[in-house]
C-alpha cells in the first residue's frame, strides 16, 4: 500500500464528488419530460418524431403496473430481438470473420445477459460475435438496459417524492430522453476521449501479426476428422506446436467502452475485456473509465436529493456508498498488496504482492480499485483476472455484488437498490423514535415491508439456490477447474454476478454448457425482473400517500447517524444471508492459505 | 387509582403464566407468529435427530433439543406473563360489578329486580342512594352525586344528572344521594372493560398495521436464513463437510429474529396494560399504536392547560356598595365553602382588606352549600338582637337573578355590565348578594398550571404541537396561549370549528389527538385519530373516542402519547438487538461448524470456544435466554425521554444496536465457560 495508491484513491473520490452535483444537475432535466437541455435545439425534434412514430403520449404518464408492463415488454421483445439476430447470425451482414450462429443456450444466456444490463458473456466475444452482432443485438441494449434502470430508479424517486398520486412517469419517455439526452451524447463523447488515448474503433477485419518471438506448446493430436488420437495405453497423444502468429482483434472498440462504462455495461469487445491494451491503453484511460462506472449512479443521488426536495438526503446516500466502497478497495487493495501467503512461505516475489493475473501496466492499486469499482456497481468489466486475486481480494467483489450492488451500483439499479435498504433502515430504526416509520414523510406500512423484502428476497434465492445446485450436481461441478474452496468461490461467484447482474466473471469456470448457460440466464431474470417489479410497487404505493411535513419528532434521513444505520442495514440485512457460503468458500480459502496449503 | 404494576414475580400471574405456555404450543396457534412457528418445527426436528444422531452426539443433540423447546416456550411464557398482567389489572377494575341487583323500570311503570348480567341495552333502571349502578348507562332522570372511586380511585363524589355533558354513568360506581334513572347503553360483556379485557386476551386479540407490518419483516428474514440454511447442506457436501440436521436447525435458530419474534406479543399487551394502569381503557391495539404518531395536541383550555378550578383576583362592587362590604360578604359566603373558588375568594379578601377569618361556626350560621339545583352557595346568619336573617348568596350571574327576584330586590345594570367585561376577559363572574341587594361581582381568573410551559416546551421537542381549544374570546384566548406556551389556539370554538380544525391538520398529513367530554364534542372525537373521552363525559363522547380516560384528567393526553411512543420504541429496540445479535452468533457457529474440516478456520473463533458442541449450544441457549432475560424491558417498556427524534435515535441505536453485537459476545463466552465447569459438553 504506497503513497501513489492513496493519492489516487483520494484523487477518485474527490472527482467523485465533484461531479455529483452537475451530473445530478442535468439528469434532472433529463428526468423530466419537460426538463431543458442545451440539447433541446438538436434533440427535441428527433425525440418528438420517436413519440410520434411509436405512438407514445409524453403527456400521458403511467401508474405502477403500466409502467411495470411497459419494462416487462421492452425486455421480453428485446430478449426475441437479440436471440433471433445471434440465432441467425450467419445469414447475417457484417461478419468479415465468418463466424457461425450461436447455440440455442448460449443465444439465450447472451440475449438475456445483456437485455438484463449484466453483460455476462459466455463466450469470448472477437472470436464469436460478428460486428453486426455486436453493433445491433448486444449495443443496443448497453444502451436500452441502462435507460431501463434509470427509469426505474426515476419512477421510485417520483414515488417519494410525490404526495397523493397515482402515476410515476411514463416508462417510454423516460426511455426515449435517457438515451437520446444523456446515453447517445455521453458516449459519443466519452468515445472521442478513449480514441484520442488510443483505443480503436473501426471496422477492419482482424489483423493477423507475424510474432517476435515464435513459443512452442503442447497440444492433443488429432486425426482428420478432429478427433483425439489416442495411444495403445488409452491415453492422449500430444504433439508439439509451434505458434509464429497471433490475431489482434480489431473493430468498434472505443463506442462499445464508452457504453460499456457509462452504462455500467460491463461487455468488452474482446475477452480480456479492460485488460486489453486496445480497450485500455493508458493509465488515464484506466483512471477515467473507472470514474465513468460510478458517473451516473453518483449523479442519481444528487437528482434523489433534488426531488424530494432534501438534498442532505441525497448526499448521506451518496456518503454511505462513498464509505462502502472506500472500505472495500481499502481491503482488497490490503489483500492483493500483502499477497499470496503461500508464495511468502516460499520465498517467492514476497515483497511485491500479489501480481498473478493482473496488467503490470496497471498494478496491484489500479487492479485492487477496478475490481472493487466494477462490482460496486453492476459494471462487470474487468482489467485484472478475479480469480487469480487472494481469498481475501477476490473476496471483496464477491461480497460487493452479494449486497446487491448498491455502492453506487448499476446506472438506476443502484440507487434503486440502495433506496429498498433505505426503506429497510428507516423502518427497523424508525420504530426506535417512537413513530411509526416514515420515510421522508410517509409511513412505511406493511405493503412497503413487503415489497422491500420481495425485492431482496429475489436475488438471495437466485445466488444461494443455483450455487447450491451446482455444488451438488455433476453438471455444476464440471464446469470447475479448481477444486477446494476455490472452486466453491468460482460457483459462487458466477451466480453472484448473474443474480445481481453484474457479468465479470471469476474465470476459472467453464459456463458456457448448457445447465450454467440456462441457469445463469434465470438468475440474471430474476435479479432483474424480480426486483424491478415490486420496487415499481413500492413507487406506486408510496405515490399514492401522503406525507407529513417533517419536525422535531421525525425520523431523520441525513447526516452522520442516519449514513451509519443505512451502513449497518445494507450490511447486516445485505450481507448476513451470504455469510455461512463465504465462510466455506473465500474464508476457508484464507485460512487454509495462511497455513501454506491450498485446501 | 395509579396502581403499581405488580410484581414481575408475583405468584399468581407467574403460575398459570408457566401452564399457559405449554398451552400455546398449539400448532394453530404459534401459525400465528412464523418465526417462532420455524423455532418449533426446528424442536420438533431436532427431538427425532436424538434418535438418529451417534452415541456419542446423543447427549449434545438432546441437549440442543430441550434449549430449543425452552425457546419456544420462553416466548410463550413472555406473552402469558403480559396477558396475566393485563387480565389481573382489568379484573379488578371489574371486580365491583359482579353480583349486583338492578331495579328495572318496565315501560308500563312496574320495577322488577334482577341480576346486573341479564340487563340489555335499552333497558330503564332506577338506582337510589346507596345502590351500585348495576351497567354503563346514561342518566335519563334526576340527579346524583356519584361515587366512582371504584374505577377512577378518586374519592370525591362527582354529580350526574340527566342531559347535558354529565350524563354518563359506569357500571360498578355507587351513588351517594338522591335517585336516578338510567338507560343502560352496552349489553353485559360489551362495557368498556369488557373491550380491554379482550385486547389483552390472546385469542381475540388483532395485530395491529404496525405489528403486522414487522411480523412481515420477521417472517421475510426468516424465510432468507432458512433458505440460507437449506442451502448450506449441498453446499457443504461440495466441500467435502456433512453437516447434521440438529446442528442447521441450531444455526437457523439463532439466525432468525427469535428474540423479537417471542417478544413482540408480549410489547404490544403490556402496551395496554400500561394504559390501563393509568386508567385509560383503549378500545383498540391501533389507538394505542396512533398515539405515538400524534403530530398535534388538541387541549381544552380548562383543566388542561389552566386550573379547572379558577381563582378570585378582583371585588367589583355595584354603585353605591363600598368594596369593603363586598369583600366581607363575599369573604362570609366562602369560609365554609372547601372549593378551591370558595377559598380563593376568602384568601383575596383577607389579602386586600385584611379581613380575617372569623369563626362563624356558632349556632346562629348555617351554611347553605352549592347544589346542582340551585347553583349557588352562601350563609344564612340569624341576626343577633333580632335582626332578620342575612341571607348572603354568591352564584353565577343567571342564578343570583333569580335570587335576588325571589328576595324582592332588582339586578342593577351596572353590576350586569360588569359581568360582562369579566366574561369577556376570560374570567368568571360571580355575583354576590345579601339578600336582596346585589353587592357586586368577584372576579375568578383562570390560572395556568405551575409546569405545564416545560411539559409544552417538551411536547416541541417531540415534534409535537399544541393547539389549545376554547371557547373565550381571542383575546383572552391569546394571552392565556402565550402564558402557558402553547404553540396555537383555536378561540371561541364550536364543535364545528374543532371538526374543521382536525380535519386541515389530517388533510395535511398529520396525526390529531384530542380529548374531550361532551356529547358536542362527538363529532371531533370521532374524527381525531386519537381521541379520548373522558369518564365523566356523556356516552356519546365515550363511543365515538377510541379511548376513555376513567381519571377524567385532560393532561392524560400526554401521558398517552409517551405510552405508543414507549411501545414502538420498544418493539424498533428489540428488532434492532436480534438482528444485531446474528453477527455474535455467527462467529460462535461458523467456525464449530467447520473447525473438523478445516481446523485452519480455528482463527474465526474470536470467542474461544471450548468446543464446536459447546460453542453451538452456548449460542443456542444464550438465543433462548436472552428472551427470558429481556421480559422485563418488553413488558416494561423501552425508558422514554422526551428528546428530539434525532437524540432518541443515536440513544438506542447505541444501546440496542452497538449493544446488540457486543452483548452476545460476552454471553455466548459465559455460558460457553459455564457448560465446560459443570461437564456439559
Amino acid at each position: 500500500m504506497n503513497a501513489n495508491g492513496w493519492i489516487q484513491l483520494s484523487l477518485f473520490v474527490a472527482l467523485l464528488a465533484a461531479m455529483t452535483k452537475p451530473i445530478g444537475r442535468y439528469l434532472v432535466q433529463v428526468l423530466d419530460p419537460d426538463g431543458r437541455t442545451w440539447l433541446d435545439p438538436l434533440v427535441r425534434p428527433l425525440e418528438r418524431l420517436t413519440y410520434r412514430a411509436m405512438g407514445i403520449r409524453p403527456d400521458r404518464e403511467q401508474d405502477w403496473r403500466q409502467y411495470a408492463r411497459s419494462v416487462l415488454i421492452l425486455g421480453l421483445v428485446g430478449i426475441a430481438f437479440t436471440y433471433a439476430i445471434l440465432r441467425f447470425q450467419k445469414h447475417l451482414p457484417m461478419n468479415p470473420a465468418g463466424l457461425d450462429s450461436l447455440p440455442p443456450h448460449l443465444a439465450f444466456n447472451t440475449a438475456v445477459s445483456f437485455v438484463t444490463n449484466t453483460d455476462w458473456q459466455s463466450y469470448a466475444g472477437e472470436s464469436t460475435m460478428s460486428q453486426f452482432s455486436q453493433m445491433v443485438a448486444l449495443t443496443l441494449h448497453n444502451f436500452l438496459s441502462a435507460a431501463t434502470g434509470m427509469g426505474v430508479a426515476a419512477a421510485l424517486v417520483r414515488g417519494i417524492a410525490r404526495r397523493g398520486a397515482t402515476t410515476i412517469g411514463n416508462f417510454w419517455v423516460d426511455l426515449v430522453r435517457v438515451t437520446y439526452y444523456l446515453m447517445l451524447p455521453a458516449c459519443t463523447a466519452f468515445a472521442v476521449f478513449l480514441v484520442s488515448q488510443g483505443v480503436v474503433q473501426n471496422f477492419s477485419p482482424n489483423t493477423t501479426a507475424r510474432l517476435v518471438e515464435p513459443t512452442t506448446i503442447t497440444v492433443e493430436k488429432t486425426d482428420a476428422s478432429g478427433a483425439v488420437v489416442k495411444g495403445a495405453d488409452g491415453k492422449a497423444l500430444t504433439e508439439e506446436k509451434t505458434i509464429d502468429t497471433q490475431t489482434i482483434a480489431q473493430g468498434p472498440m472505443a463506442s462499445q467502452v464508452a457504453v460499456k462504462m457509462l452504462g455500467t455495461n460491463g461487455g468488452g469487445y474482446t475477452n480480456a475485456n479492460a485488460a486489453h491494451p486496445f480497450e485500455n491503453p493508458t493509465p488515464l484511460s484506466n483512471f477515467i473509465q473507472m470514474l465513468s462506472i460510478f458517473a451516473i449512479a453518483s449523479g442519481l443521488t444528487w437528482y434523489l436529493g433534488h426531488a424530494t426536495g432534501n438534498q442532505a438526503h441525497g448526499w448521506a446516500v451518496w456518503s454511505a456508498m462513498a464509505l462502502l466502497f472506500v472500505a472495500g478497495t481499502l481491503v482488497a487493495w490490503w489483500a492483493e498488496a500483502a499477497g499470496n501467503p503461500i508464495h511468502q512461505a516460499l520465498g517467492v516475489a514476497a515483497g511485491d504482492g500479489n501480481l498473478e493475473g493482473k496488467e503490470v501496466r496497471f498494478g496491484i492499486f489500479s487492479s485492487a480499485l477496478f475490481a472493487t469499482v466494477t462490482t460496486d456497481a453492476s459494471c462487470g468489466a474487468v482489467n485484472s483476472m478475479h480469480d487469480s486475486f487472494t481469498a481475501i481480494g477476490g473476496l471483496v467483489p464477491l461480497f460487493n455484488m452479494q449486497l446487491g450492488e448498491v455502492v453506487f451500483g448499476g446506472v438506476g439499479a443502484g440507487l434503486y437498490g440502495m433506496l429498498v435498504f433505505v426503506v429497510l433502515a428507516v423502518f427497523i430504526a424508525g420504530l426506535m423514535v417512537g413513530r411509526t416509520p416514515e420515510y421522508l414523510g410517509k409511513k412505511i406500512g406493511a405493503f412497503e415491508v413487503k415489497m422491500s423484502m420481495l425485492a431482496l428476497l429475489a436475488t438471495t434465492v437466485a445466488i444461494l439456490g443455483f450455487s447450491a445446485w451446482a455444488a451438488a450436481s455433476p453438471w455444476g461441478i464440471a464446469g470447475l477447474n479448481n477444486a477446494g474452496p476455490h472452486g466453491l468461490s468460482e460457483i459462487l461467484y458466477a451466480f453472484s454476478s448473474a443474480a445481481a447482474n453484474n457479468g465479470s466473471a471469476f474465470a476459472g469456470l467453464t459456463a458456457s454448457t448448457p445447465w450454467y448457460d440456462t441457469t445463469l440466464a434465470i438468475g440474471m431474470l430474476a435479479g432483474r425482473y424480480l426486483m424491478i417489479v415490486p420496487i415499481l410497487a413500492l413507487a406506486g404505493s408510496l405515490a399514492r400517500k401522503k406525507a407529513v411535513p417533517a419536525g422535531e419528532g421525525t425520523f431523520p434521513v441525513s447526516g452522520p447517524t442516519f449514513v451509519v444505520l443505512l451502513i449497518g442495514t445494507v450490511v447486516l440485512v445485505g450481507a448476513l444471508n451470504f455469510l455461512p457460503a463465504l465462510a466455506l468458500g473465500p474464508v476457508v480459502e484464507h485460512f487454509v492459505a495462511l497455513q501454506g496449503t491450498l485446501r | 387509582m395509579n396502581t403499581q404494576a405488580p410484581s414481575l414475580l408475583d405468584r399468581n400471574i407467574v403460575g398459570p403464566a408457566v401452564a399457559e405456555a405449554f398451552r400455546k404450543l398449539d400448532p394453530r396457534s404459534m401459525v400465528r407468529n412464523p418465526v417462532m412457528f420455524v423455532t418449533l418445527v426446528g424442536a420438533v426436528l431436532t427431538t427425532l435427530g436424538i434418535f438418529t444422531a451417534t452415541a456419542a452426539d446423543r447427549g449434545f443433540v438432546a441437549q440442543l433439543a430441550v434449549w430449543l423447546w425452552f425457546t419456544v416456550l420462553f416466548a410463550n411464557f413472555a406473552e402469558a406473563v403480559a396477558e396475566g398482567r393485563g387480565k389481573a389489572q382489568a379484573r379488578s377494575l371489574r371486580g365491583t360489578r359482579v353480583g349486583t341487583l338492578a331495579r328495572r323500570v318496565a315501560p308500563d311503570g312496574s320495577v322488577d329486580t334482577l341480576n346486573a348480567a341479564e340487563l340489555r341495552k335499552g333497558d330503564v333502571v332506577l338506582v337510589a342512594a346507596g345502590e351500585t349502578i348495576p351497567a354503563d348507562g346514561d342518566v335519563i332522570a334526576g340527579a346524583a352525586t356519584v361515587d366512582e372511586a371504584a374505577i377512577t380511585g378518586e374519592s370525591a363524589p362527582v354529580i350526574r344528572e340527566s342531559g347535558g355533558d354529565r350524563s354518563a354513568v359506569t357500571g360498578g360506581t355507587r351513588v351517594l344521594s338522591d335517585e336516578i334513572r338510567i338507560r343502560v347503553t352496552a349489553n353485559p360483556g360489551e362495557g368498556f372493560l369488557d373491550r380491554m379485557i379482550s385486547l389483552v386476551e390472546g385469542a381475540s386479540r388483532q395485530k395491529t398495521p404496525n405489528e403486522i407490518a414487522l411480523t412481515i419483516l420477521l417472517a421475510a428474514l426468516t424465510l432468507v436464513f432458512l433458505l440460507v440454511c437449506v442451502t448450506l447442506h449441498p453446499l457443504g457436501s461440495y466441500s467435502g463437510v456433512a453437516f447434521a440436521i440438529p446442528v442447521l436447525v441450531a444455526l437457523l435458530v439463532c439466525l432468525i429474529p427469535t428474540t423479537i419474534g417471542g417478544l413482540l406479543g408480549a410489547i404490544g399487551i403490556a402496551g395496554m396494560d400500561r394504559l390501563l394502569r393509568r386508567n385509560v381503557l383503549a378500545t383498540s391495539g391501533r389507538a394505542v399504536e396512533a398515539a405515538g404518531d400524534v403530530d398535534v395536541l388538541l387541549l381544552d383550555k380548562t383543566g388542561t392547560i389552566t386550573l379547572g378550578n379558577r381563582q378570585a383576583t378582583e371585588f367589583l362592587p355595584a354603585p353605591g356598595i363600598a368594596i369593603e362590604r363586598l369583600a366581607d360578604a363575599a369573604q362570609l359566603a366562602s369560609l365554609a365553602d372547601e372549593t378551591p373558588e370558595g377559598r380563593s375568594i376568602a384568601v383575596l379578601a383577607k389579602a386586600k382588606f385584611q379581613l380575617r377569618g372569623r369563626d362563624v361556626a356558632h349556632a346562629r350560621a348555617r351554611f347553605v352549600p352549592f347544589t346542582a339545583q340551585t347553583r349557588m352557595s352562601g350563609v344564612d346568619l340569624e341576626g343577633a338582637d333580632g335582626n332578620a336573617t342575612r341571607r348572603i348568596r354568591k352564584g353565577a350571574a343567571a342564578a343570583m337573578r333569580g335570587f335576588v327576584d325571589r328576595e324582592g330586590g332588582g339586578f342593577p345594570d351596572a353590576v350586569a355590565r360588569d359581568v360582562d367585561a369579566v366574561a369577556r376577559a376570560g374570567g368568571t363572574p360571580l355575583v354576590v348578594a345579601d339578600g336582596r341587594d346585589v353587592l357586586g361581582v368577584v372576579h375568578l381568573k383562570d390560572v395556568v398550571k405551575g409546569g405545564i410551559r416545560e411539559r409544552f416546551a417538551q411536547l416541541r421537542k417531540m415534534g409535537i404541537r399544541t393547539v389549545m381549544i376554547t371557547g373565550d374570546n381571542k383575546l383572552t384566548a391569546a394571552a392565556i396561549a402565550a402564558e402557558a406556551g402553547v404553540d396555537d389556539f383555536l378561540a371561541e370554538a364550536t364543535p364545528e370549528d374543532k371538526l374543521a380544525l382536525i380535519r386541515r391538520e389530517q388533510e395535511g398529513g398529520r396525526m390529531v389527538a384530542m380529548i374531550g367530554d361532551g356529547t358536542n364534542d362527538a363529532p371531533a372525537l370521532a374524527q381525531a385519530d386519537v381521541g379520548v373521552a373522558m369518564n365523566t363525559g356523556t356516552q356519546a363522547a365515550k363511543e365515538a373516542g377510541n379511548m376513555v380516560d376513567l381519571d377524567s384528567n385532560p393532561t392524560k393526553l400526554i401521558e398517552i402519547i409517551e405510552i405508543g411512543k414507549q411501545l414502538l420504541m420498544t418493539r424498533g429496540s428489540l428488532t434492532t438487538f436480534s438482528i444485531a445479535n446474528d453477527v455474535a452468533k455467527y462467529f460462535a457457529i461458523i467456525p464449530a461448524m467447520l473447525m473438523a474440516t478445516f481446523p485452519a478456520i480455528g482463527a474465526l473463533n474470536v470467542m474461544r470456544l471450548a468446543s464446536p458442541h459447546s460453542a453451538i449450544l452456548s449460542a443456542v441457549i444464550f438465543n433462548a435466554l436472552v428472551i427470558v432475560a429481556l421480559i422485563p424491558l418488553a413488558l416494561r417498556g423501552v425508558a422514554y425521554r422526551p428528546l428530539g427524534a434525532l437524540a432518541i435515535l443515536r440513544r438506542n441505536l447505541l444501546v440496542y444496536g452497538l449493544g446488540g453485537i457486543l452483548v452476545p459476545f460476552a454471553g455466548i463466552k459465559l455460558i460457553d465457560l459455564l457448560l465446560v465447569q459443570i461437564h456439559l459438553v
